[in-house]
């Protein structure tokens, strides 16, 4: 099994959030009650014509340039075929003259995924399949709603660049972030605004890539990456037992963790596809692709980069903080003297736990609150405490650590405990002096308890490291 | 170039666009393309090299629309006219397949 | 009576609008079972649209230059709650919720809608032979046909059922029947006028253009619904320069187009159009011979890339939302079904060639080198344009053929209209006018082409034409 190495490609549509649909004025909303917000042009109905919605336009360009594609004249193809979700059976799409082609994003770790390109076509309506167990193999007839016939949607289409399951869904995630950032998506799979396909294929190292398969019906980033490694898997058992890999698409069954195909008599469909007559060409002006490019805002990867260096960490280490979106104050909290490592800490762990609260969160006092603890003016414990509450509720980390009378312990009181909690139990401490390190934890909380909290956990630890390097002779 | 279309050729792009077709219409109807494709094949033998193809005949080009809702079609008067309709949405036949 | 003067008379209360349409309903009612140019007559909608004039006469509204002029409307533009059929079975009973644009500015404008036309199926024809609902008959003569696919609006006018109509023109259908009827009949420049509301047939070709008694007329109806639309991305976004209908041919270049005089064109037809040559020649044009070597394929590069269009545009009608559904037990079966039951035997040959043209492995030598030789002749064009105003031709290769004649055979249906498509595929307005008449005594028409937005100096020639016509 090691020696096979598996390359994945994805698809992903992105509902744009317009006002309109791509083509006509009906209202771009989800969840409206069927059939409402239809018109001649996205019904389908003879005579009826499409007009291009610059919102779509800009949200577009808006994604190729974040995605670092150049955003180049396109032009409108129509793909024909008959289904029943398709108004005119031709969807208005992008075929060899896409807006944005050439593209790469950058992941957390810093690996680089490349995007062919991000390309305008219009969604589908919606069928239910009505029958015994809603599931299109089995329904007896089906029912179809246009109101999302004609929503914007912009294709993304990865290179096979990722090599694993997580790699997929830290693609996912950053792409999501990317979209939400640049105003165009809310980002919300589970909704269906934004939709994953994934192409899998496996091969041996060195040898060429292998046929993929394409998997569809992947709503979270879970089914993803549980379809991609269940996928992996078949795709080698089929060909470690001399079987071949057939190019086709597989449906992702959540419920019974495996993917079946779909395939139909028709191989490689014939789309037909021929530039749409209805539709001139687009060729955004300069200082369109400019106004984009300059109103855009600093993106996650740029943000993990700015906050990696102010910090001196990897860029990989602060992700979290940016996908939490409490980078700003972290760097806030810096540029008025916060101590880097303890502010990146406390924000990736306690305010972390209390986003909501996370806005509203004054960066001077998270930075006072560093400081104390930097200078061991407060425990780690005591620290946590304070900023617990000037999350909660506000304040000034100074004043509520004096209402509580947090100070660090006297040292020598601390050293006198330490001393008590060993002689009231030699058989722990022969056992820690013979090399257990964890008994120091039994002894770390008889002195918290003698000294009311007030001791510094870290400080009790490196005394009974200092005790037992002198009680054995040894050099810690 | 110009191979005479095949009644097989007719079979499958009869099929490409959903038309049922009975034996004797795909035997008269090849026939009859044929005879079109083989009149049109003059065109086939035009040295079209570096020409490029004509979608539209005027140049336009960034025809857009702003972002701005308009009334949609009364949903009753479009379903008047809908074959069959079940809880305010067209109702079709079992659908056997995926999309393509 | 011409439009205008209809139009004269109501504006100045000297005749009521419903008085008028009454007159035309009676005429359509006494003489269109013979005809069969109409597919509906609106009765109620078109003595409720002439009351509305006379309404607005009486307040001192200003009623519109068409005020109270009958018209007749192709059966491919959508008019809201009358039905609209195509002359297919597939869209019997189907009444759009939308009207189409050209129509709806014609109606402001004061015009009266009698009903909709007969036409070839989809606009696919030359004979109105291909609509499913029975052909028209020539009012010239009732053996022959009124040409197509708009011979519905050709033969309402030249039976003076309404002096003006409207159809389409996708590779010569408003031109060849009028010059088989012997009336007045204008594709204007691709995208001059708005394809809102007209079912497409070929998108990159169709056109909305008016059939009319004579060339003012003709003008008029153009100038009022002629402009951009928003609804249309591939309407001319400047607004349509007024027309000048002044016979006057001064000094003006006009081209003989060598190859649609010769070889295909019928001994008569050709007659009449060099005496139209030598007419505008002696009213002071400067008259010569030109070459338009792409005109020899035109025919070819149309019966390529128009049904590849149509077979996009005509995939909608599936019996999913709208018209015929003969149901199955699923859907794939039901559309192949509702469509081999709904379409007529044209309509699926072009759909089927149109696929073929499309499919992998064909596109490029079929759709997309009849797309290079769109490119090739309008840089002829071009080239001619440069040393003419105007070009001239036979609109017809012969007059009108006889009902059946040309059925059995679809080739030589198509060969109707070598002298037309050129102008569709450059997307370049021209326009017929009666040219006196053949050896049969059947009408033949006179073509006049311009370059693209050149309207105004087409008509002027025309106008001239029609001044110097033979009776």
């Amino acid at each position: 099994m090691s020696d096979w190495e598996t390359v994945i490609g994805l698809e992903v549509h992105c509902e744009l959030r317009t006002e309109t649909k791509l083509f006509c004025g009906c209202r771009n909303a989800f969840g409206d009650e069927p059939n409402t917000n239809i018109c001649p042009t996205c019904l389908g109905l003879p005579g009826s014509l499409p007009v291009l919605n610059r919102a779509a336009v800009e949200f577009a360009m808006r994604i190729g340039t974040a995605l670092h594609c150049e955003v180049r004249p396109s032009i409108f193809h129509r793909k024909n075929y008959f289904y029943p979700d398709m108004p005119k059976d031709y969807q208005i799409s992008q075929y060899d003259e896409p807006l944005n082609v050439n593209g790469w994003l950058e992941l957390p770790d810093g690996t680089r995924v490349g995007i062919e390109r991000a390309h305008l076509e219009e969604d589908t309506g919606k069928t239910t399949h009505v029958g015994t167990s809603g599931r299109i193999h089995g329904a007896d007839f089906s029912l179809v709603d246009y109101n999302r016939a004609g929503v914007p949607l912009v294709e993304i289409v990865s290179r096979p660049d990722i090599r694993s399951a997580d790699q997929a869904k830290s693609y996912v995630a950053e792409l999501r972030g990317i979209l939400v950032a640049t105003g165009a998506s809310d980002g919300k799979m589970e909704e269906g605004s934004l939709r994953v396909d994934a192409n899998v294929s496996v091969h041996r190292a060195g040898e060429p890539f292998g046929t993929r398969a394409e998997i569809k019906n992947l709503n979270s980033l879970r089914s993803l990456g549980r379809a991609i490694d269940y996928e992996t898997r078949r795709q080698v058992a089929l060909l470690e037992d001399g079987g071949t890999v057939v190019q086709e698409t597989r449906h992702w069954n959540e419920d019974e963790g495996r993917t079946s195909s779909l395939r139909t008599k028709e191989e490689a469909y014939d789309y037909r596809y021929f530039p749409e007559p209805d539709l001139v060409p687009l060729d955004p002006p300069v200082a369109w692709k400019d106004n984009v490019r300059a109103s855009l805002p600093v993106l996650p990867a740029e943000r993990r980069h700015r906050l990696a260096e102010l910090v001196g960490m990897a860029p990989a280490d602060v992700s979290l903080l940016v996908e939490l979106d409490l980078d700003r104050l972290v760097g806030d909290a810096i540029s008025v003297g916060a101590d880097p490592r303890i502010a990146v800490n406390r924000a990736a762990n306690e305010v972390a736990a209390a986003p909501e609260r996370a806005a509203a969160l004054d960066p001077t006092a998270f930075a006072a609150l560093t400081r104390m603890e930097a200078d061991g003016r407060l425990t780690a414990t005591q620290a946590k405490a304070v900023l617990a509450e000037v999350i909660a509720s506000g304040g000034d980390p100074q004043a509520i650590a004096d209402a509580h009378g947090y100070a660090p312990a006297d040292s020598g009181l601390v050293e006198a405990a330490v001393d008590t909690a060993i002689a009231d139990d030699e058989a722990a401490w022969a056992r820690y002096v013979g090399g257990e390190d964890k008994v120091a934890g039994l002894f770390v909380g008889k002195v918290m308890k003698a000294t009311g909290g007030k001791a510094d956990g870290k400080a009790v630890t490196a005394l009974l490291q200092s005790k037992r390097a002198a009680a054995t002779g040894q050099a810690h | 170039m110009a191979v005479p279309i095949s009644r097989d050729d007719v079979a499958h792009v009869a099929r490409l666009a959903r038309l049922d077709v009975t034996d004797e219409e795909l035997d008269r109807f090849t026939a009859q393309l044929a005879a079109v494709l083989e009149y049109a094949s003059d065109v086939a033998s035009l040295d079209t090299a570096g020409v490029p193809p004509t979608a539209h005949p005027l140049e336009l080009l960034n025809v857009l629309r702003e972002d701005v809702p308009v009334a949609s079609l009364d949903r009753d008067e479009v379903l008047a006219a809908a074959p069959a309709v079940v809880d305010g949405r067209f109702r079709v036949p079992k659908i056997l397949g995926e999309a393509p | 009576m011409t439009a205008a003067a209809i139009a004269a008379d109501v504006r100045a209360g000297r005749r009521t609008a419903e008085s008028i349409v009454e007159d035309a309903l009676g005429l359509v009612a006494a003489r269109d079972g013979d005809v069969h140019a109409f597919l509906h007559v609106d009765t109620e909608g078109a003595i409720a649209a002439a009351r509305a004039v006379d309404a607005r006469v009486a307040r001192g509204e200003e009623p519109g230059p068409l005020a109270g002029v009958p018209l007749a409307l192709k059966d491919n533009l959508c008019t809201r709650g009358i039905p609209t059929t195509c002359g297919s079975r597939i869209l019997e009973g189907w009444r759009p919720p939308y009207t189409a644009t050209a129509v709806e500015r014609l109606l402001a404008c004061g015009a009266v809608p009698l009903g909709k036309t007969n036409l070839d199926e989809f606009a696919m024809g030359s004979s109105t032979e291909n609509s499913a609902f029975g052909p028209t008959r020539n009012p010239r003569n009732p053996a022959r046909v009124p040409g197509g696919s708009s011979g519905g609006s050709a033969a309402a006018v030249a039976a003076g059922f309404a002096p003006i109509a409207l159809g389409t023109d996708t590779g010569g259908s408003i031109r060849q029947p009028a010059a088989l009827c012997g009336v007045v009949g204008v594709k204007p420049t691709y995208g001059a006028v708005s394809r809102y509301g007209l079912i497409a047939f070929a998108s990159s070709l169709d056109q909305i253009g008016p059939f009319a008694t004579n060339v003012a007329d003709a003008a008029a109806v153009l100038e009022a619904m002629a402009g951009p639309d928003p609804r249309d991305s591939t309407s001319w976004p400047e607004p349509f320069a007024p027309l000048d209908v002044r016979a006057d041919v001064s000094g003006l270049r006009v081209g003989v187009v060598r190859e649609l005089m010769g070889e295909g064109i019928a001994a008569d037809v050709a007659a009449r159009a060099a005496e139209a040559a030598d007419a505008l020649s002696a009213a002071g044009a400067k008259v010569d011979e030109v070459s338009v070597p792409g005109a020899r394929y035109a025919l070819s590069a149309y019966y390529l890339i128009a049904p590849a269009e149509a077979s996009s545009n005509l995939a909608r009608y599936d019996g999913v939302r709208y018209g015929l559904r003969v149901e199955r037990d699923d859907i794939t079966t039901t559309y192949g079904a509702t469509r081999a039951a709904g379409f007529g035997a044209e309509v699926k040959r072009r759909i089927m060639l149109g696929t073929y043209a499309l499919s992998a492995g064909y596109y490029d030598a079929y759709y997309g080198q009849a797309q290079r030789a769109r490119t090739l002749l309008i840089r002829d064009f071009a080239a001619a344009y440069e040393r003419f105003d105007v070009l001239l031709t036979p609109t017809t290769p012969t007059t009108a053929f006889e009902l059946g004649a040309r059925t059995a055979d679809p080739l030589s249906m198509y060969l109707s209209d070598v002298c037309t498509v050129p102008s569709n595929l450059a997307g370049h307005p021209a326009m017929t006018v009666p040219f006196g008449t053949g050896a049969d005594g059947l009408p033949i028409g006179v073509q006049v082409l311009a370059p693209a937005l050149g309207e105004r100096v087409m008509f002027r020639v025309a106008a001239t034409l029609e001044e110097v016509a033979p009776r």
